[in-house]
């Protein structure tokens, strides 16, 4: 049986290592075999960073390429639209609708899409676009969006929320618990 | 239960299980967190040292005195490790001792893309290579039973996905061996010519009884069922090749062991099936010595000796179907930039503006040689700036005016300094910049010998840079604030223009610091903005243009106040 692929992908900062941490503690719980690739070091100053999880009976390759990811969860627009190649024909993507220029937007020498989510549309691509940063926000800081998008990604796995919820709090410092508990709920049910 | 670690975690984990009393290393990606979990474990001595030879050369002490020791770094630290390396291998060991070294395929975060799989060739080292996590924890036990059985240094090879891939790890308790005692053995340990000569066929007779163990002790695998085809693999590439082929479709033999290789293993591998192809990333390693062995393999007439191999680049070298996707978009590119509110960018748009020819070095300031600062003519390696200036300097006239070097804290005690110490010495009328953040940067935060902090967080002995440039013999040495653009620019001016050798300490402690605390975000007054995008000068990715005017996003911006000194229509103020 192959493995189930999903893709975390964002801008360096967002937290999406903390994200993917947490996923891999709830499959691991699950009993499957998991793997989890991130990368460290240059890429992870303010570039485009990608962190790959992989669950099912037996994992081989810590990788997704491309046409490979069951679920890509994106912290940023323009992020979705650069990995969305490697969604499977039938995948899903998720997606925070805030928009953070890249150097090459904010120096001029480019323009910042305007027509991303058209074009994903228009390719056929099953897109759950949403602001993760308002309710993020509203649960007590920016820095919850990626437990936003954590709590919308396990509404479409159909993991049980509350394996989720008791993650959260064994895996974050106890004064961020009920901020980072709000976020998932508003993801989760939002 | 298992538990889900890194490559690099699972190396910590099997370090404690195995004994290890001592670890000394030097950060570098993808190698650095060996050591930071290493140092979780309280029982085991951790320590960063200025440099990766000083590290080898701890873990040889530990050994000798009787303690299974290690030392980690990345590819090109191997580099700087080498003298001892090769000695070592004559020497052997009393203590078991194993060399971490992690590769960068691809060059994620690195400079070059070298197979460090030529220096366990060069050096006769044994060189292992875990696939997985859990291979990398139990790996560490069998390195230095072979240590310890062979009397020989160990190499341990892992490559980027493999070090910062997560996977389920066993775990198991700690066995401390008994420490051998230190014997006085001049002929073992003195190598001068009279004793190394007779350590020398040693080497070539333990090289014999590893080929041995190759063969036989497992420690190469073989998986899988068809005597159709046949891959020889290694590493993560293990991995890519098991993603693509069951075990009823190809029989792997997987090399655990790159050093010696299992000529006869090897020979029966070749033997059992019809068809046999090396999967190896970066140099054709296995793939020459089967052909030196008479064995007709495939591997580079499918697979290219540049970058990170991948399931699909094994599936597309054999021929089989990739799934459907559409092509990636062409999109504006997200590359890594200086933080906003980096120390290093007023001191870099400074040097920029004054047109100056830069001799730059490894850490975050590297980031300086894009756009729009793009402040930096050379990045070689760890040191090469200052040792680079002098002779730049040396062998053209007039250029001690408008040249420069540039390297960070770290950087300068990892071997700047001997630079330094070349430049009073030989007399280039050389200007040094040492841009003191106060941490190694670009490997995520390290103390170093600069920083009065020891690995562990602990207060340490702190190196006073500026006696440490005079001791070096330089007489001109002067502190700056690099978001001061004035007196960057005053010193600058002045140290070129004096007529002996110089070094600035552009010194700010890294914004990303949980001690560094920043004053609000800047603002920009609209209505003052003359959309003349001097600000955009900076590189800064706090700022951009938005209908025509500078906006500063007030969730990035530090407060450095460097943008404001430059606008010259008093459009940028602090705080709200």
């Amino acid at each position: 049986m192959k493995s189930t692929n999903i893709m975390i992908v964002g801008v360096g900062g967002q937290g999406t290592l903390l994200a993917s941490k947490l996923l891999g503690k709830i499959l691991i719980g699950l009993g499957y075999d998991v793997k989890v690739s991130e990368l460290h070091g240059m890429s992870q100053r303010g570039g485009s960073v990608t962190t790959y999880v992989k669950y099912g009976e037996k994992v081989y390759s810590p990788v997704i390429e491309s046409g490979e990811a069951d679920y890509i969860v994106s912290f940023e627009k323009l992020e979705a639209a650069r990995w969305a190649h490697c969604l499977k024909t039938g995948g899903k993507l998720i997606t925070n609708t805030q928009e953070i220029s890249p150097m090459p937007v904010t120096s001029g020498a480019a323009e910042y899409p305007t027509d991303i989510l058209d074009t994903l549309s228009a390719r056929g691509v099953d897109v759950d676009a949403f602001d993760a940063l308002t309710p993020a926000l509203e649960a007590g800081s920016q820095k919850a969006v990626n437990i936003v998008l954590m709590g919308r990604l396990a509404r479409h796995l159909g993991i049980d929320d509350a394996l989720w919820l008791d993650a959260i709090k064994t895996s974050v410092a106890p004064k961020f618990v009920e901020m980072n508990l709000k976020a998932f709920e508003a993801g989760y049910n939002g | 239960m298992k538990r889900l670690m890194l490559g690099n975690e699972a190396i910590a984990r099997g370090l404690y299980e195995a004994g290890c009393e001592i670890v000394s290393s030097y950060p570098g990606t993808p190698s650095t967190e060996i050591t930071e979990f290493t140092a979780k474990y309280a029982e085991i001595d951790c320590e960063w040292a200025p440099n990766e030879k000083v590290a080898l050369e701890v873990a040889f002490g530990a050994s000798l005195a009787g303690h299974r020791a290690a030392c980690a770094m990345k590819h090109v630290g191997l580099n700087v490790a080498a003298d001892p390396l090769f000695t070592l291998s004559y020497t052997g060991i009393n203590g078991g001792l194993i060399i971490f070294v992690a590769d960068d395929p691809a060059m994620h975060s690195s400079q070059n893309e070298q197979d460090s799989r030529n220096y366990a060739i060069a050096s006769k080292i044994p060189m292992f290579e875990p696939s997985d996590s859990d291979e990398a924890r139990r790996m560490v036990h069998t390195a230095y039973e072979v240590s310890e059985k062979f009397d020989t240094p160990v190499l341990f090879r892992i490559c980027t996905r493999a070090a910062h891939s997560q996977s389920l790890v066993s775990e198991e308790e700690r066995i401390l061996p008994t420490p051998v005692p230190y014997e006085k053995k001049p002929a073992k340990y003195v190598m001068m010519p009279g004793y190394a000569k007779l350590k020398h066929p040693v080497v070539e007779e333990r090289t014999l009884k590893l080929t041995d163990y190759a063969n036989e002790s497992g420690i190469n695998e073989i998986s899988g069922t068809s005597s159709e085809l046949g891959i020889i693999t290694s590493g993560i590439c293990y991995q890519y090749v098991r993603e693509t082929f069951s075990e009823d479709e190809a029989k792997v033999l997987k090399i655990g062991m790159h050093n010696p290789l299992p000529d006869e293993l090897l020979r029966d591998f070749c033997a059992s099936v019809k068809r046999v192809v090396v999967v190896e990333e970066l140099d054709a390693i296995i793939e020459k010595h089967c052909k030196s062995l008479g064995l007709d393999v495939e591997g580079r007439n499918l697979f290219s000796p540049i970058g990170e191999y991948s399931q699909q680049t094994v599936a597309k070298a054999f021929g089989k179907a990739l799934p459907d996707a559409h092509a990636p978009e062409t999109l504006p590119a997200r590359p890594p930039v200086m933080c906003s509110g980096c120390p290093h960018r007023g001191l870099f748009y400074v040097i920029s503006k004054m047109k100056l020819t830069v001799l730059g070095d490894i850490g975050c300031y590297t980031l300086g040689a894009q756009k729009p600062l793009d402040a930096l003519d050379s990045v070689l390696c760890m040191g090469a700036s200052v040792s680079g200036l002098h002779g730049f300097v040396k062998s053209t006239p007039g250029a001690e005016k408008k040249t420069v070097a540039v390297i960070g804290d770290s950087t300068f005690m990892h071997s700047g300094m001997t630079g330094l110490c070349n430049i009073a010495y030989n007399g280039t009328n050389s200007t040094v910049l040492i841009l003191d953040n106060s941490i190694t940067g670009m490997t995520g935060h390290q103390q170093n010998p600069t920083t009065g902090f020891n690995l562990r967080g602990e207060p340490a002995a702190k190196i006073d840079l500026e006696a440490l440039c005079h001791a070096l013999g330089i007489n001109r040495v002067r502190v700056i604030d690099p978001y001061n653009l004035d007196e960057c620019k005053t010193a600058l001016t002045e140290e070129l223009a004096a007529d002996e050798p110089s070094v600035i300490i552009s010194r700010r402690p890294c914004v990303l610091l949980k001690s560094v605390k920043t004053p609000p975000a800047m603002h920009v007054e609209s209505d003052k903005c003359r959309s003349c995008r001097r600000c955009m000068g900076l590189g800064c990715p706090s700022l951009s243009f938005k209908d025509g005017k500078a906006v500063i996003d007030q969730t990035l911006c530090t407060g450095c106040g460097v943008c404001a000194q430059l606008c010259a229509f008093d459009a940028i103020k602090e705080g709200n």
